[in-house]
């Protein structure tokens, strides 16, 4: 089976990687890229453990082909924080302690970051639905929501 | 500096937290792969129940990538992977396939896909045999139970029964639950020199993977490595099931000599592996006109599954925990630990408890509305009187504080005047039926396989004040390691970013329990202090002989010690006692005092303590559709002194969750060929967080200390909260008695899916 050449900016880095046309662009990042922090929790777009945004839209990136990413823009957990300054939705997740084992950790905060550049100003319904797609084991959500929701107010006001 | 960071009772982020959010954090599968690296995968049974007649794998064996294949035959050492020794567990079956989904074989390829292509290829001949998949079919088809069953007794059930005023008898049908990790199994095995192996795994029991391991390949323990730095929830379903994925993986590295992982899919994962015992509960319960509980009698039938597994000490749990929160004057509670052709069931937070307190509040339920009284007047008036009453297994308990938590919550909650209200608003027959229930739980704390209540931890001081901290328990999230941390900041008085932290591993303590049974903080933080205790006095011994001073005048203050006169930083001190030769590094253990447990009589004290806890949830239910939301959830709950109330308050939160869960949108569904349907997230259905409660207010009971000398006086978490989630089934059953003005019991069997509380309010209204 031939290998596919991509090109793809993922995290803003212009980057090549071959892949086979099966291939998921969960693994690629996984298996070829070493970005780890996106997990596969089902490999069927059921638990948003893999979320990932692919030009601007959130995708479960198990469902998405690696070749699908030829040209477009990918940004995953490693690309949120710059350098050592985390983003604000990480930091309020650790203040919130809206985290236990951690392994949704990522996907959750990849679908709130994309919630919170739809809408700056979301209510917690809103909230609650937009993270329907992530599922948690551990925490409960309420944490989760409420970090989110602190996050919200916090970048409206250094707005 | 007057405080050290990150001492006991502190609120403390999880230590992991920073790499958590930032992708960073490295689970199992996230371990950079050597070059050479194998993969292997499961081809599992289609049959539930069989003779093997035929295995041909050649098709599986010319795969493209495949390396080989490991049968029953390949087994080094024993083919068998039981936790209790039963014998009744193999790796691989080599005759008779006793359910649907069963591991057969493994096929080891140079990818994942590659091996997960090929298991597909299998042609293996089954002779079908009669299956029998719930605990009822499994009685009338006159199958074994799996383990020995319990029965627990005290006083005369049926002249308690026969004095009572009115007596009830009732069926609840009560199912299971998967775990769900979000992490699902997984196992990397290294080969190493001579019979050596080391497993990186996510279970909750390394020192089981490693017998096990050890057993499977035939070699002594001392050869097998089992190391666990994180996993991605375990819940119980990593304490027996990572077995057989270890011992698979470390075949498998021995055999070709290569690092070899194996990690099922979901769905896989899900089919293959044990879940929450199902049980079909049959009760009698005698009471009077007040409500009060006289007798009784209850026979709990389990879905163990083809193996025994731990469905002994579960649902030994379940009859331990039939009493709930209540003093029953006669009772008789008889276990049937049931073999069905179904997986192996196993732990999962509670252990079986949630399944014994359920029938409690469904006793209570029935008086309730036999009476016509509200449920949470006949639970106060069955409560455990503190001192005096007896449980079914003659444990006394002592330390009761439900009165208290119960009546603070009724107050905060507001309970009262909202049944009131709901009562009103029911009154005006709308279609959106309102419930509202408060329950309690009492739950005990210890393993009752007394020989668990047993842990080692090592400590190290490095010369240079660093300290490393390792321990028998494992992390799954719930933060143990950042509560052992605190206890070691606290013995030493140094602050918390100074300790490391260290990956659980059989090579560092030996012979571990399970993480598990709530234990984890209890056992693991004693033993850690008991080692800091160990260099403490020693340091103590030194400064003594140097300054010549009496050891009461040598104090560990934040940062430094005070020594006579002198105050001297710990750094500097622990300097000084490296260069004298002062042996800075200790082994701690700890047992639990107090506990004894004779199966035989069924008498003893299995617990150490009890934690206590109570939930009011208020629901509203479509009666056209049977669909529900959850509105408001109010929790107290008791964690002792805590040692980190952040970290303790999340404990409660997810375990509620889960607990609702349990009971009202996760459904094990396997058809009559025994498949089970609900195999994935999308079909087998965990709450979202648009299933959270639309208020929800969450307090400990700050006030509570621990009677008993357990850790800094603070209580186990992990498993009481999980039960706190039947105060929303109660709620439920309540808007659906409302159709029937209250005068019958739903009897809502669980979980109450939307569907099943759709037939419930149907039912009632044909008889109403």
């Amino acid at each position: 089976m031939s290998q596919i050449h991509v090109t793809a900016t993922i995290n803003g880095d212009e980057t090549e990687f071959l892949c086979d046309p099966t291939e998921t662009l969960l693994d690629v990042l996984r298996d070829h890229l070493d970005l780890t922090g996106s997990k596969e929790g089902c490999g069927s777009g059921d638990c948003g453990a893999c979320s990932i945004i692919l030009d601007g839209r959130l995708v479960c990136s198990c469902l998405v082909l690696a070749a699908e990413a030829e040209g477009r823009s990918v940004e995953t957990i490693e690309g949120m924080a710059e350098g050592d300054k985390l983003h604000p939705l990480q930091e309020k997740f650790i203040e919130h302690a809206a985290l236990q084992c951690g392994i949704c950790t990522p996907g959750i905060l990849v679908a709130a970051k994309n919630l919170l550049e739809r809408n700056p100003n979301p209510s917690e319904e809103e909230v609650r639905y937009w993270l329907a797609g992530n599922l948690c084991r551990c925490t409960g959500y309420d944490k989760i929501i409420r970090a989110v929701m602190d996050t919200a107010a916090e970048m409206r006001g250094a707005a | 500096m007057t405080r050290v960071k990150g001492a006991a009772h502190q609120d403390l982020a999880h230590d992991s937290a920073v790499k958590h959010v930032s992708g960073a954090a490295e689970y199992t599968d996230d371990i950079p792969e050597p070059v050479g690296t194998l993969h292997a995968y499961l081809g599992l049974s289609d049959v539930a129940h069989g003779r093997i007649a035929a295995m041909d794998l050649t098709a599986v064996r010319a795969a493209p990538g495949v390396v080989g294949v490991l049968t029953a035959e390949d087994i080094p050492g024993a083919n068998d992977i039981s936790p209790t020794g039963s014998g009744d567990d193999p790796v691989f079956p080599e005759k008779t396939v006793e359910f649907h989904g069963q591991p057969l074989f493994a096929v080891v390829a140079t990818s994942r896909d590659a091996a997960r292509r090929a298991a597909a290829q299998a042609r293996i001949e089954i002779e079908p045999l009669p299956h029998a998949l719930d605990p009822l079919a499994a009685i009338e088809a006159g199958y074994p139970e799996v383990t020995a069953p319990l029965t627990l007794q005290r006083g005369a059930v049926e002249d308690g029964m026969a004095a009572a005023p009115h007596r009830i008898r009732g069926r609840m049908v009560i199912g299971g639950q998967d775990h769900m990790y979000l992490e699902g199994h997984i196992a990397f095995a290294h080969p190493g020199e001579d019979e050596d192996v080391v497993v990186y795994s996510s279970s909750q029991h390394p020192s089981e993977a490693q017998h096990m391991v050890a057993h499977v390949l035939g070699v002594p323990s001392h050869s097998v490595v089992v190391n666990v730095r994180r996993m991605g929830g375990g819940f119980g379903g990593k304490e027996t099931q990572m077995n057989l994925f270890a011992a698979v993986a470390a075949m498998a590295a021995k055999k070709w000599n290569r690092p070899v992982k194996i990690r099922p899919d979901r769905d896989q994962d899900m089919v293959a592996t044990g879940k929450r015992h199902d049980f079909v509960a049959d009760y009698a319960v005698g009471y009077d006109d007040n409500g009060r509980i006289q007798a009784v009698d209850g026979i709990f039938a389990a879905r163990c599954g083809f193996s025994a597994d731990l469905s002994g000490p579960v649902t030994d749990r379940a009859l331990f925990h039939a009493d709930n929160a209540y003093f029953y004057p006669h009772v008789r509670l008889t276990s049937r630990p049931m073999k069905t052709n179904t997986v192996s069931n196993t732990a999962f937070r509670g252990f079986g408890g949630p399944q014994g307190v359920i029938v409690a509040e469904r006793m209570i339920e029935e008086i309730a509305y036999a009476l016509g009284r509200d449920p949470l007047e006949i639970r106060k008036a069955n409560f455990y009187r503190d001192g005096g009453d007896v449980t079914p297994y003659h444990q006394v308990v002592e330390d009761n504080i439900l009165e208290r938590i119960v009546g603070e919550l009724e107050n905060s909650a507001d309970y009262q005047a909202r049944r009131k209200a709901v009562i009103a608003a029911n009154a005006k027959g709308d279609i959106i039926r309102r419930g509202i229930a408060l329950t309690p739980v009492k739950f005990g704390i210890s393993f009752t396989a007394t020989w668990y209540n047993q842990a080692g931890a090592l400590v190290h001081v490095y010369n240079d004040g660093s300290i490393m901290l390792n321990h028998g328990g494992t992390e799954m999230g719930q933060g143990l390691n950042i509560k052992v941390a605190q206890v070691v900041a606290d013995a030493f008085q140094v602050d918390i970013d100074r300790i490391k932290i260290t990956r659980t591993t059989t090579e560092k303590v030996p012979n571990t329990s399970a993480t598990a049974a709530s234990s984890g903080t209890d056992l693991n933080g004693m033993a850690a202090l008991d080692a800091c205790e160990q260099i403490k006095s020693r340091l103590v011994e030194f400064a003594c002989e140097t300054r010549g001073v009496e050891p009461g005048q040598v104090e560990f203050l934040p940062g430094r010690l005070r020594i006579g006169d002198e105050e001297i930083g710990f750094d500097a001190l622990i300097k000084q006692a490296y260069m004298a030769r002062v042996h800075l590094s200790a082994a701690g253990f700890y047992k639990t005092p107090k506990i004894h447990w004779d199966r035989e009589e069924g008498k003893g004290r299995p617990f150490y303590y009890f934690a206590y806890g109570a939930a009011c949830a208020e629901v509203a239910v479509d009666t056209l559709t049977g669909e529900y939301r959850v509105e408001r959830v109010d929790i107290l709950h008791d964690v002792g002194k805590s040692l980190n109330p952040v970290i303790d308050r999340g404990q409660v939160e997810g375990g509620f969750i889960q607990g609702m869960g349990w009971l009202t949108t996760e459904e094990l569904w396997w058809d009559e060929a025994g498949r089970l349907r609900t195999h994935a997230p999308s079909t087998y259905k965990i709450p979202l967080a648009s299933d959270r409660p639309r208020v929800f207010n969450v307090a400990l009971a700050d006030w509570s200390q621990n009677a008993e000398r357990t850790i800094k006086r603070s209580k186990a978490v992990g498993e009481p909260p999980f039960m706190l989630g039947i105060s929303v089934f109660e709620a439920l059953s309540m808007a659906v008695a409302s159709v029937a003005d209250y005068r019958e019991c739903p009897r809502l069997d669980a979980p109450a899916t939307p569907e099943r509380v759709l037939m419930a309010i149907e039912r009632l209204k044909g008889t109403a």
